[in-house]
């Protein structure tokens, strides 16, 4: 850790009265994900992965260099809108996290902050080559590898870089996954939280944030 | 310039001079007199504009080259400092009261050369890396490639061809 | 049946046609806009799409009791503005509960919404959320400045608080209407309207791609669809109020959605001509040539 701000510390109440504070613990909640059920109802649950599918947010989060791939479908040309599809700039409104290219380390760290601060059921379209393989920068010293080991990946598209059209059959691909309810990444997460967790860990040296920050 | 250089070379000690174009010159200066020499540059010579600062690793003679890249933008052109530093608890001094902006490259070197800048603010605080553990990667001895390997779940299935030979298979299978 | 309860079902009543047509309107001018710019744009129906996958996630956050409480207060709002106004002149269903006096109550409801968002955004622990709401706050402010001179002007030249009063005498063609009798507080007013239904250049405050910091940043999910179904209801409240004051209300639901819409569309105009103001020009703006409007619109109907 070795963050000054997230030592425990005492700090004075407003009373005078010394109260001792941790950060990680205090400030933040420490319950672990859950795995959501389905609705019970079969034809509800229909309808509602209907309308999953047809309102998709992005998470307005370009990760690497596949952020200037999502630019172009917000244009006349490509128009993404018409397909239901908006940007939204809080993980909190968010369903869709766009992946876009390369993570390195410092940047796979706020993905995860962000990833589990969206709320359930969310998707994950992983973008190029170096989400699925590494890609170009495969033996690089600070760029992973597999995103599917530290998220789950709902759609891969290959290419480096994919063109917006590329992105557009990504998104349609996305939205038959849930039409046929099986984007259900986010309890996939929380069935294999530790095996997650585990990856995460290895790779995040510097962990100063509690396990499920939401 | 070479009026300016043999200016210089008056009052300092160049090792080594090399005109590359008639606008960029390299200059090899000992690395005790490299700051004061810079500052001179600097102040005097109206090489006002740090454009990069940055370092090489000669491993085999066991030394960094710091690189100081300076531009004069009333002559229109660039000087290249070059100082060699001895790689083993390799140290410099900043330059950081000569441009502000230079605490951040000194800051990057430290991080990914282990070139330590005494007295630079903040030059020990992560850049990029955070919670590094291993050797600076951008030292030559650091084998980035079985680092990857060992850190980032490598997938299975990889190939790797020799572009010449692969393209010569391919258009002219017969040969 | 009791009364009281018929007055209620039919309040219910207006709330739904309300709150469909303030769906189908966030889809529909879009949707122009759109086209204007010659692609598809969205489908009509995505305001309905949007709200019921917020309603259909299966997680949500709460930060404590306030955080709750900020949606439903916005909500009232929007509500408690189209409650005690009468939609429909000369209606007994489409009264609602308009009373004496009802003009004031309208003023007030204004602003409830917002103050209940600054409460709520408060408590979510957003570090900024204290900036976005004390910007909003700043402009509903100064924007409610010449809206209630122009109101007070209204009620001035009519001496009366009762919004069917004002309709009433309104009525007998459009040279009655009080944009013709008043047009110095109907400037003022229709200037305050450009702020009130936050599109550009006001729409600083709420732009939610260009400041990430605003009150709604940590609602999510169901809390999140009740500030949609807010936005929805709220901005066809305030066109239903100026429709009322100013263009000498409706007489039937068709009258009504066209009135609102041409109304609305005096905003969209402005909107897509203008840039945005920054919150702290809209603020200097609003209480420069605005104001003066207001208060000489007061002047005029008191002394001429």
């Amino acid at each position: 850790m070795g963050k000054e701000e997230l030592e425990k510390r005492i700090v004075l109440s407003p009373d005078g009265e010394p109260i001792e504070i941790d950060p990680i613990n205090d400030y933040f909640c420490q319950d672990l994900p859950e795995v959501e059920k389905k609705s019970s109802i079969a034809i509800l649950e229909k309808f509602q992965n209907w309308a999953r599918s047809r309102s998709l947010w992005v998470l307005g989060f370009g990760t690497g260099c596949g952020a200037i791939e999502m630019r172009p479908l917000m244009t006349p040309k490509f128009d993404a809108y018409r397909y239901g599809i908006q940007w939204r700039p809080t993980p909190r409104q968010s369903d869709v996290f766009v992946i876009s290219g390369y993570l390195s380390v410092k940047t796979l760290k706020r993905v995860i902050r962000s990833y589990e601060q969206m709320q359930g059921p969310k998707y994950v379209i992983a973008l190029g080559s170096c989400t699925i393989n590494g890609g170009m920068y495969w033996d690089s010293y600070n760029t992973i590898n597999r995103l599917d080991h530290y998220i789950p990946v709902d759609v891969y598209i290959a290419g480096c870089m994919p063109r917006p059209e590329a992105l557009l059959a990504g998104f349609e691909q996305l939205k038959k996954i849930i039409r046929e309810g099986r984007g259900e990444g986010a309890n996939l997460y929380a069935e294999n939280f530790e095996w997650y967790k585990a990856n995460q860990k290895k790779i995040i040296k510097d962990w100063d944030m509690p396990d499920y920050n939401w | 310039m070479k009026e300016l250089i043999d200016r210089l070379k008056t009052s300092y000690t160049v090792e080594d001079y090399i005109q590359q174009r008639s606008d960029l010159a390299h200059i090899t200066v000992s690395k005790e007199t490299a700051v004061d020499f810079i500052s001179h540059l600097q102040r005097v010579e109206g090489y006002k504009h740090l454009v990069i600062l940055t370092a090489v690793d000669w491993i085999e003679d066991g030394k960094f080259q710091l690189t100081y890249l300076l531009n004069n933008p009333e002559m229109k052109n660039d000087i290249n400092v070059k100082v060699f530093i001895e790689r083993e608890n390799a140290t410099m001094e900043s330059i950081h009261h000569l441009w502000e902006q230079a605490r951040t490259y000194q800051r990057e070197l430290k991080e990914m050369f282990g070139i330590d800048f005494p007295g630079s603010p903040g030059v020990d605080k992560p850049f990029i890396l955070e919670g590094w553990h291993d050797l600076p990667p951008y030292r030559r001895d650091f084998d980035t490639k079985k680092y990857s390997e060992e850190t980032y779940f490598p997938r299975p299935g990889r190939e790797k061809n020799d572009p010449a030979t692969y393209m010569k298979q391919k258009l002219y299978p017969n040969e | 049946m009791d009364p009281i309860l018929v007055k209620i079902l039919y309040a219910l009543l207006t709330l739904f046609i309300v709150l469909n047509y303030g769906l189908l309107i966030q889809g529909i001018v879009p949707k122009i806009g759109a086209r204007v710019g010659r692609r598809h744009g969205i489908p009509f129906y995505q305001a309905y799409l949007d709200i019921i996958k917020n309603y259909s996630k299966r997680t949500r956050v709460t930060h404590g009791i306030m955080f709750y409480i900020g949606p439903v207060f916005r909500l009232t709002g929007g509500i408690g503005l189209l409650m005690f106004m009468p939609v429909i002149f000369g209606s007994n269903m489409f009264q609602n509960f308009s009373f004496t006096g009802d003009l004031l109550l309208v003023l007030y409801f204004q602003f409830f919404g917002v103050l209940g968002m600054a409460l709520g955004a408060a408590e979510s622990g957003h570090p900024h959320s204290a900036i976005g709401v004390s910007r909003g706050l700043s402009q509903t402010t100064a924007f409610e400045f010449p809206l209630t001179l122009g109101v007070l002007s209204l009620a001035v030249q009519y001496q009366t608080l009762n919004i069917s009063d004002i309709v009433a005498a309104q009525q007998g063609g459009f040279m009655h209407w009080s944009i013709m009798t008043n047009p110095l507080a109907a400037a003022a007013m229709l200037i305050a309207f450009l702020g009130a239904m936050g599109r550009a250049p006001f729409d600083v405050v709420l732009a939610p791609q260009e400041i990430p910091i605003g009150p709604p940043t940590e609602y999510q999910s169901g809390l999140l669809g009740v500030l949609q179904l807010n936005r929805a209801i709220f901005p066809i409240a305030k066109l239903i109020l100026f429709m009322n004051l100013l263009f000498g209300g409706a007489t039937s639901w068709p009258e009504l959605f066209l009135k609102t819409f041409l109304i609305y569309m005096w905003s969209v105009f402005v909107g897509v001509v203008f840039p945005r103001f920054r919150v702290d020009h809209s603020v200097r703006w609003f209480l420069g040539v605005p104001l003066l409007i207001g208060i000489l619109a007061i002047i005029v109907t008191k002394f001429f």
